[in-house]
């Protein structure tokens, strides 16, 4: 109810025109700086190619349609290892949150777990799977699965208690209970596990794709080392970049939706 | 004509008396109060928190109606007697019955913090207070009619990080209104709030008991705001009823009057005097 609620009021974003581009003020004047210092032969394009060659080998790629393909791979993969690995996450989360027995149970091993690097599995990993796509998938959902779970869970843990008492009171099922006051209570730290996930979740299938696999985004940089195609391996970069800021932004977009109750929502 | 001041110390004996529940009937005032509340008798009570004895043994009726102030020093066990009648805690023996079978809609509780969801908009808030009628036709009518009771007609669609403490207290005092309960125990409701909206939530408070006509208990370590808002004073001292006073001012009670002051200090003169020699009179 108050989920919906919020979605029929969100403001629109009214934000002056000239205020939207702040932000970007910074990477265009790196680019541009770049630009000048390649144009210049301050710095040599074998050590970095320029805005505009890094742009050319993108158009063609583009045009050979093999970028876009390359991307959509690793988007998929991104998309379902982050999928499985924060639904897993999410539902241990709530399970250990709600219920002091499961927490009992399966607590102490989750964090003995998370203590070890989920990138030193890819040998292993090599091994059980070879090169194949659920290789990459586990890593993705092993990497993001302890953000999603540690915040899911330390988010209902500190629900506030005169709350739930309150929604006891008030003659809540506890269906309602969690709906209503539960979930919403843990929602903002949900969104923080959330946002740590998408960058361990990029960084984790660049790694995978750049030391096992055939397609994918990691493996054009690879290929491109290979044959010396520096503006490939850089264009690769800038890509990694865009779409981790995309995937912020998309969660951003969310928290505003979801929250915007909370007082820190109110104001811009 | 009863005195303007009863002063009643009771004894385990005075409480164990057979026509204990009728002498506190004539403690009943503001007869122009049209009675939808529960009577309320508790026997016996105690409450251990461990090897910790809060309350020592309570016996108490309340009329049907009647308002009733708990004061007394911090940690005398008011709030547990509270918590107790209100079900949030389970009595270690002795019992508490209502005049007639009550339904869980018809007791309800204002607690010293507001306790709103932040996450839902006022009249949501409002609403969670109709307990299993929330689902009902009319919830929202009846929400949006305990919000202008209270005032806060105009606030419906905010949240309520944006409204002030004496705002929220009020929509939490809609919410514990518009399930129409008939008790209604208030837990240092205006504990948090600064004197001037103290001064008039008091007003409203006093305001929706007349309408109303719930039985209402207050706990406060306020004298001056139980002697203002209660028919009946009760003062708890070492977990037992030290002092029961009655408040046969009329109402709307004129605050500052010489009246409510002399009772005022009467019974601060007996809380302090209780205090030095608490456990050898009970």
């Amino acid at each position: 109810m108050s989920l919906i609620d919020s979605l029929t009021r969100v403001r629109a974003p009214k934000l002056p025109r000239a205020d939207g581009l702040i932000p970007w003020i910074v990477p265009l004047a790196i680019i541009l700086i770049w630009q000048l210092a390649c144009v210049t032969g301050f710095v040599p394009a074998r050590v970095l190619p320029a805005p505009t060659d890094v742009a050319l080998a993108g158009w063609k790629l583009l045009l050979s349609g093999e970028l876009i393909r390359n991307i959509w791979v690793s988007f998929w993969r991104a998309s379902i290892g982050f999928l499985i690995g924060g639904g897993i996450g999410f539902a241990f989360g709530l399970a250990n949150g709600l219920s002091q027995l499961s927490a009992k149970l399966t607590d102490t091993t989750l964090q003995m777990v998370r203590n070890i690097p989920h990138l030193a599995l890819i040998p292993l990993v090599i091994l059980w799977f070879g090169i194949d796509e659920s290789a990459k998938l586990f890593l993705v959902a092993l990497g993001v699965f302890f953000p999603i779970y540690l915040n899911t869970l330390h988010g209902i843990r500190t629900v506030d208690p005169q709350l739930i008492e309150m929604g006891r009171i008030y003659g809540m099922t506890d269906g309602e209970l969690f709906r209503r006051v539960i979930f919403p209570g843990a929602l903002p730290s949900i969104f923080v596990g959330l946002r740590f996930a998408l960058g361990i979740m990029w960084l984790t299938l660049i790694v995978a794709e750049t030391i096992a696999a055939s397609s994918g985004l990691g493996y054009m940089a690879m290929q491109a080392r290979e044959f010396m195609l520096i503006d490939v391996v850089v264009l690769s970069i800038l890509i990694y970049a865009l779409l981790g800021k995309l995937a912020d932004s998309a969660s951003r977009a969310l928290e505003r939706l979801t929250l915007s109750w909370h007082p820190a929502f109110q104001k811009h | 004509m009863q005195e303007v001041l009863r002063f009643r110390p009771l004894g385990a004996e005075a409480v164990a008396r057979e026509d204990f529940v009728e002498e506190a009937r004539q403690f009943r005032r503001a007869p122009d109060v049209p009675s939808r509340g529960l009577s309320l008798t508790i026997r016996g009570l105690r409450k251990s928190f461990g090897d910790n004895e809060v309350l020592r043994g309570i016996d108490l009726h309340i009329p049907a109606g009647q308002s009733v102030a708990i004061v007394g020093r911090s940690g005398c066990g008011k709030s547990t007697l509270l918590r107790l009648i209100a079900g949030l805690e389970k009595p270690t023996a002795g019992s508490i019955s209502f005049g007639e079978q009550a339904r869980a809609e018809d007791i309800r509780v204002m607690f010293q913090e507001p306790r709103l969801l932040p996450w839902a908009r006022v009249l949501s808030n409002v609403e969670v207070g109709l307990g299993r009628e929330r689902s009902s036709a009319d919830a929202q009518a009846r929400a949006e009619k305990a919000l202008v009771e209270v005032g806060l007609g105009d606030k419906r669609g905010q949240w309520p990080s944006v409204l002030s403490g004496g705002q929220k207290q009020r929509v939490a005092l809609a919410r514990a209104l518009v399930s129409q309960p008939r008790v209604l125990a208030f837990d240092e409701p205006l504990g948090a709030l600064d004197a001037l909206t103290r001064i008039s939530m008091q007003r409203l408070l006093e305001q929706v008991w007349r309408d109303q006509g719930f039985t209402a208990i207050l706990v406060t370590h306020d004298v001056s705001e139980a002697v203002a808002l209660a028919d009946r004073v009760l003062v708890i001292e070492n977990g037992r009823i030290a002092h029961d006073f009655n408040v046969d001012i009329a109402r709307p009670r004129e605050r500052g009057s010489a009246e409510l002051a002399a009772l005022e200090g009467a019974i601060l003169k007996n809380l302090l005097e209780g205090t030095e020699d608490s456990s050898d009179d009970l």
